[in-house]
């Protein structure tokens, strides 16, 4: 504890550690070994050429400030100590010198230029997205993102892992809380790796510290960016626009593969989407629905709605005995699918969510909370219902 | 018949004298400062550990909207404009502002529009929660429909500082006593004039923005939706083009106040006053094609990246030279460490590292990483505080023995200074790490890397807090209990006008033009 103490007062005191640290600090973070806190100081450098560079300037400027702050700190400390006027030390009188006024006008100019070279370079370089291996389009969803393999027929929402729980301090907080999702990105080693990115709702960010990557997304725009990492890991990003309540909690995660594992990912993911599609037709028990909807509700509605579907008042409506999830089980379908028509907060969950999730929720959200003895009889939904639904518009 | 202060809250209420209107500038601008650092001790204090414990995440939002909206607008702006009022007239000679009953109605609607903005808080959707910079589509289709009142704030607060400006222009360009020339006039005034024209230039472009908002949340339009052929990014065009040149009305009348008090305290003249004068010109100047420098990841085409990347880099040329200058000011003189020389040696260390990191921050390649993360909020707060407010603290103590009569209590004064000053620096040098490790700003909670950097940001901010407490008991104490103050010069370096004048000054500062040679 002391020890730890005393190093927070040297670093709290000592602007430098920052740079003398910087080396130590820039250790990688993927693998299981998280750096503890305390040494985390500078920018990582990152597995990608994009990363190296931002930091390779960002320490290149670093060093220039320090090396024109020790002059011009230098000289104020010296004038500071040695001209007091307790000292004694008479006031000189001179003022306005041209030679001196002009060379610390020009000199900068200098020094300037001299940073803006390897800047330009880099931003040229990091603007080049063409010739891509892999496109992936990336959409910020408040407050998850939704990854879709162009041409791979692949898309899926990546959303936060973290309990509410643990959130709220009633478990225990594990070691990747608020950077852990249900889905991660998966992308292989070594291969240019384009990124469509968007947004449905508000503006997001996407970022990710050791890719050098961050783009905005925003609604109505696709921005391109692009990467080749050149080590396998996971590396752990984050949403970096405020985008609302949920802004903090829609961590990115993207893990990096050798390019076989890339390939039986792929296939393994697509086997899955086709039996995805296949339980649409089956027909669930209302205890498999309530089940799975219980889940899926706490995953995509209970930001807004929360776990005991009370809402909150004033911002987002509650669903325990309201009139939608009492009422025509049509209207709640067209709701759930295809959003609310007068309040942008609520999205349009068609082409977010499986059918079989989709009917999950809206039989859980008219069977929960009280809401199986109230209202309408309609209480449990089929996938096949919500596909007949979609199909029919 | 005798010129005095009328007598009981008609003094107030209808005030026209400049010095009444200052008064009530600074002491509202010191209850917003103090609301808004409220709101920041929330956000600290939630932040001390990762997790939720205090407060929601919606409700952390709208606390970080309110603290950057009444500190930015409310706190360090009229407080610029209250020192202006007291100071403008007696540093040019000048018996009162030139156009008195406007300045009365320019202070008197910044209530009403600070009323509005905070009597959101109380309101079903609660405040405004989509950040100071207010982006579109979360301040509009996704907005509570507290907005408006937010839209109507802040047009009244932009009214009441169009008002303010136009009246300093005014006044410094026709009330100046005879002899003294726009070359003769003293930083502070310079750098104010300067403000004023940025001022009126660019809080119109503000409502234009907060206009369109309101069309489009009520009236249909889609200025900023894409679905209707808006574009969000339109927004935060225009959005920073009012945005980079507020952030230099903050810091220009900063930059006045250091200029006249190291003079004083080094008890040797400004080194470069003409260079001083064309190096606030050219800030300003740069200020108004800069903008886009904030918008790094926004998919900017990379010629725009390029060019607001080196127009930015060229703000560190005169800004450098302003530096440099209050170096050479104090180099060979005969310096003495009083409160307000203290602050200003203190602005000086800072802002100059607050413009690395400004520096840093403009370079394209780099910002990639910093965009968005915590860094960014240590940048800003180091101009921001140590800069506008610790000059402003320094302002105070510079002249409160001239507006009082009394002087304060300079133990008091530098234990303020130092708490001041340990408190903002434990408070804002590890958030530099925090977003270089990679912590996005306006997070309501954070990853566990994050948590021992945080909890010293949470100490050094209460810190920094209790230290403006003592600020402002030593400013009542001086007030009602002060000892006299010198009859003229407090200061033996001051020189100006205003220090011509009696202390306190005359109601009507010079009711005869001074000479000025």
């Amino acid at each position: 504890m002391l020890s730890r103490l005393k190093q927070l007062v040297v670093y709290a005191l000592n602007p430098l550690v920052l740079l003398s640290c910087a080396g130590m600090a820039s250790a990688k973070e993927a693998g299981s070994d998280q750096p503890e806190g305390w040494s985390l100081l500078n920018m990582p450098v990152g597995v990608t050429e994009s990363a190296r560079n931002s930091y390779d300037i960002h320490m290149y400027v670093i060093w220039v400030c320090v090396a024109i702050g020790v002059v011009v700190f230098g000289v104020m400390i010296y004038s500071m100590l040695a001209h007091r006027k307790s000292l004694g030390h008479e006031p000189a009188t001179f003022h306005e010198s041209t030679t001196v006024e002009l060379a610390w006008t020009i000199i900068p100019v200098f020094i300037l230029v001299a940073l803006a070279v390897p800047a330009t370079t880099s931003m040229v370089e990091r603007y080049d997205s063409s010739e891509a291996d892999i496109d992936i389009k990336i959409t910020g969803y408040q407050w998850k993102w939704q990854y879709e393999y162009l041409g791979e027929d692949i898309q899926f929402m990546s959303e936060l892992s973290t309990s509410e729980p643990a959130i709220y301090g009633k478990e225990s907080k594990t070691e990747y809380y608020l950077t852990e999702v249900n889905e991660p990105l998966v992308i292989p080693v070594g291969k240019k790796v384009r990124f469509l990115v968007t947004a449905k709702d508000v503006i997001h960010a996407w970022w990710v510290p050791d890719l050098g990557v961050k783009k905005d997304a925003i609604p109505g725009f696709i921005n391109e960016t692009w990467t080749r990492v050149e080590e396998p890991g996971i590396y752990r990003g984050f949403c970096a626009e405020l985008c609302g309540k949920g802004h903090a909690f829609m961590p990115v995660v993207v893990n990096v593969v050798e390019a076989d594992e890339y390939a039986q990912w792929l296939a393994d993911k697509k086997a899955a989407v086709a039996a995805e599609r296949e339980l649409a037709n089956k027909s669930f028990t209302l205890e498999e629905l309530m089940a799975k909807g219980e889940e899926a509700y706490n995953r995509s509605c209970a930001s807004c709605h929360m776990a005991n579907g009370e809402g909150i008042p004033g911002a987002f409506p509650g669903l325990k005995a309201s009139p939608l999830t009492l009422g025509p089980v049509a209207d709640h379908i067209d709701m759930v699918v295809n959003g609310s028509a007068t309040n942008a907060a609520m999205q349009a969950f068609g082409g977010q969510l499986s059918e079989v999730d989709l009917a999950a929720i809206i039989t859980y959200e008219r069977n929960a909370w009280g809401n199986d003895a109230l209202g309408d009889d309609d209480k449990i939904v089929q996938p096949i219902d919500v596909l007949k639904f979609k199909q029919g518009q | 018949m005798a010129h005095g202060p009328a007598k009981g809250i008609g003094r107030w209420l209808y005030a026209t004298n400049h010095k009444d209107i200052g008064t009530m500038y600074l002491w509202f601008s010191f209850a917003m400062f103090i609301l808004g650092g409220a709101f920041a001790m929330i956000i600290r204090a939630e932040l001390f550990a990762p997790g939720m414990q205090l407060i929601k995440p919606e409700f952390f939002n709208q606390m970080t909207t309110m603290h950057g909206l009444i500190m930015v607008f409310g706190a360090i702006m009229p407080a610029f404009v209250g020192l202006a009022n007291w100071l403008i007239p007696m540093q040019i000679g000048a018996p009162d502002m030139a156009l008195p009953r406007m300045n009365n109605l320019s202070f008197w609607i910044l209530p009403f529009g600070f009323s509005l903005l905070a009597a959101t808080l109380f309101m079903e959707g609660g405040a405004p929660n989509f950040g100071w910079t207010f982006y579109a589509p979360l301040s509009t289709t996704y907005a509570p429909p507290t907005v408006n009142f937010f839209i109507f704030g802040v047009h009244i607060i932009g009214a009441s500082s169009i008002m303010g400006s136009i009246n300093i222009i005014a006044t410094v360009l026709n009330l100046r006593a005879p002899g003294m020339t726009l070359m003769k006039m003293p930083l502070f005034v310079w750098t104010w004039l300067i403000t004023a024209f940025l001022l009126v230039a660019v809080m119109p472009v503000l409502a234009g923005a907060v206009t369109m908002m309101l069309m489009d949340i009520n009236f249909g339009t889609s200025f900023f939706d894409a679905a209707g052929g808006g574009d969000p990014v339109l927004f935060q065009h225009v959005f920073w083009f009012f945005g980079h040149p507020e952030v230099y009305i903050i810091i220009l009348p900063a930059f006045g106040v250091i200029s006249a008090i190291i003079p004083t305290f080094s008890r040797k003249p400004l080194f470069g006053y003409s260079s001083m004068v064309y190096a606030t010109s050219a800030i300003a100047f740069l200020s108004f094609i800069v903008w886009a420098h904030h918008m790094y990841t926004v998919g900017m085409p990379l010629a725009g990246e390029l060019y607001f990347m080196y127009a930015t880099m060229l703000i560190a040329v005169p800004t450098g030279v302003k530096v440099f200058n209050w170096i050479a000011t104090m180099f060979g003189g005969a310096i003495s460490y009083e409160t307000p020389m203290l602050f200003s040696i203190a602005f000086v260390i800072l802002f100059t590292i607050g413009g690395f990191t400004g520096l840093m921050l403009a370079m394209a390649p780099a910002d990639i990483q910093y965009h968005d993360s915590y860094f960014v909020v240590a940048h800003f707060h180091y101009v921001m505080v140590a800069g506008a407010v610790f000059s402003m603290s320094a302002a105070v103590y510079y002249w409160l023995p001239k507006w009082t009569g009394k002087m304060y209590s300079e133990a008091m004064g530098k234990t303020h200074f130092w708490l001041a000053f340990i408190g903002f620096n434990v408070t804002f040098f590890p958030q530099h790490f925090l977003g270089l490790a990679g912590m996005p700003r306006r997070y309501a909670d954070y990853a566990l890397q994050f948590t021992e950097w945080n909890m010293v940001s949470t100490v050094g901010a209460f810190i920094y807090g209790a230290a403006q407490i003592l600020f402002l008991y030593n400013v009542i104490r001086t007030i009602v209990a002060g000892t006299p103050a010198p009859e003229e010069k407090t200061w033996e370096g001051a020189e100006g006008l205003e220090w011509t004048l009696p202390s306190p000054p005359p109601f009507h500062s010079f009711s005869t033009p001074p000479e000025v040679k």
